[in-house]
């Protein structure tokens, strides 16, 4: 995931952390659990995608950004990245 | 009068001490990240900051031992349900007179924490939040938990209790420019009293709908827009759609409170049961986003006037501060110490204040002035600041 996280989320620094498969929500969920208070960074308040942030499933981008359907199966590595920009 | 300034800016929080017969600035905190509110709670003393992160949404930050740790708070959020009529910024061929289409409603989501305010000395607990889209939040536990204010919510002014299915009526609160910065165009709670003579006795300012007030500590609110004129609206004396950039009171003289507004400087002696236009043109006082008004006399308010409302920089590159002490019927145009040439800076809402004799505020250039003899003379804090978004004694 993105290094930027790392500074609300000390916790998951460094770290590969593994899942069982499921809905991208339900992955989210479980890094949720790890770290309490990490899907309000990465969600707004209605569980969707906040817009500046993307998610990739291998290769893929994770197309579902508002209920988070999208499959991450057994093996696949989930993505968490954020667009900078400015100054 | 507070010896520590608060600042909210583009790049953090900056939290400036006096310190023998100077000033020194801390280093920064909330490094990189924007903040557009820091304010310090009188009644115990913690810090807050309004975090705006441009990817991780919008943050309450709080520190209870003076800014050395501090820790995010998330849980202010709109409960499950909670809609608004949405708005669309106007087109060109926009008629204001042309009757309503069917509404277009949105869920809604925080955008922007725009404004934290501190309930009376007999509320401890009680903290008060402005956000885009429009929402006031409250909190009794010290900012733990949050509650949005429902009575505000479904105001009839903005269509009524979505919650309970469509809308009632029309809603008369437009969006402010404030919030295209998040995709949307949508109102703003900018400003938030607190009564210190009664904490039941509330008023907000909304961008772009007006002032409402509440005597029963949020439960009713009604428009208190009488008096104020808008230049941008076909009726200038409509009830709502005004655009107050920032409402204060006097501490001191409740009843006195202050605006500036979009289309000038307005005053009221009433509670806010009227307002006067009190611009003064020549002058200057007219347009600009700051006011702030003196702890004890109520006649007394500054204003940093801008060039408006298309330039919204200083007039003629001179950079000054306004200054009233008979309620705005005349006006002091205050420029010691401040730079009179190739000056261009602006200075936002909430980056004005007064605490005593020292009045201070920040421009988006990085400049920070003070005046410790309410004005008269002014002192340079600091011109390499990031943009300044909020300055606050504390």
């Amino acid at each position: 995931m993105t290094s930027h996280l790392y500074r609300f989320f000390p916790q998951l620094e460094n770290r590969e952390l593994e899942a069982p498969a499921g809905s991208v929500a339900e992955v989210l969920s479980s890094i949720n659990q790890l770290a309490p208070g990490f899907t309000d960074y990465i969600l707004d308040e209605h569980g969707a995608l906040r817009r500046h942030v993307k998610l990739c499933i291998n290769n893929a981008l994770v197309i579902d950004r508002k209920a988070l359907s999208d499959r991450v199966k057994e093996g696949d590595t989930l993505f968490i990245f954020q667009a900078l920009s400015g100054g | 009068m507070s010896d520590t300034l608060l600042l909210g800016t583009r790049k953090g929080t900056v939290i400036i001490e006096r310190q023998g017969s100077g000033w020194r600035s801390r280093p920064i905190l909330h490094a990189g990240v924007p903040v557009c509110y820091a304010a310090r709670d009188p009644r115990d003393g913690t810090l807050w900051a309004s975090l705006d992160h441009g990817h991780w949404g919008p943050k309450l930050s709080r520190s209870r031992d003076g800014g050395h740790t501090w820790e995010d708070i998330s849980s202010l959020k709109y409960p499950k349900g909670a809609r608004h009529i949405a708005q669309t910024l106007p087109t060109p061929d926009f008629d204001p007179e042309a009757p309503q289409g069917e509404p277009q409603y949105a869920d809604a989501a925080v955008y922007k924490i725009w404004y934290i305010a501190f309930g009376g000395a007999d509320q401890p607990g009680r903290i008060y939040a402005g956000t885009i889209p429009g929402g006031l939040f409250v909190s009794d536990d010290g900012g733990d938990t949050w509650n949005l204010n429902l009575p505000l919510w479904n105001h009839e002014s903005r269509g009524g209790d979505l919650f309970a299915g469509d809308a009632t009526s029309e809603t008369h609160w437009g969006g402010t420019p404030a919030s295209i910065d998040y995709g949307v165009f949508e109102p703003g709670i900018h400003s938030i009293l607190v009564d210190p003579r009664d904490s039941k006795h509330l008023y907000v300012a909304v961008s772009s709908a007006g002032v409402l007030e509440s005597t029963d500590g949020g439960q009713t609110w009604v428009g208190r827009n009488r008096g104020m004129l808008m230049d941008y609206l076909p009726n200038p004396e409509a009830e709502w759609g005004h655009d107050p950039h920032f409402v204060t009171q006097c501490p001191g003289q409740p009843d006195h409170l202050w605006q500036q507004n979009h289309c000038g400087v307005f005053y009221s002696q009433d509670g806010a049961k009227t307002w006067t236009k009190v611009s003064q043109t020549d002058v200057g006082a007219h347009f600009g986003f700051p006011i702030a008004a003196d702890d004890k006399d109520g006649r007394t308010a500054w204003v940093v006037p801008a060039k408006g409302d298309f330039q919204r920089m200083t007039i003629d590159g001179g950079l000054f501060v306004a200054r009233t002490t008979d309620g705005g019927q005349s006006w002091q145009a205050l420029r010691k110490g401040l730079p009179q040439e190739n000056a261009h800076d602006i200075v936002f809402r909430h980056a004005l204040d007064a605490s005593g004799d020292r009045v201070c505020f920040g421009s988006t250039t990085g400049n920070v002035y003070l005046s410790e003899d309410r004005g008269e003379s002014w002192q340079c804090l600091g011109n390499n600041f990031p943009p300044v978004y909020s300055v606050r004694f504390g």
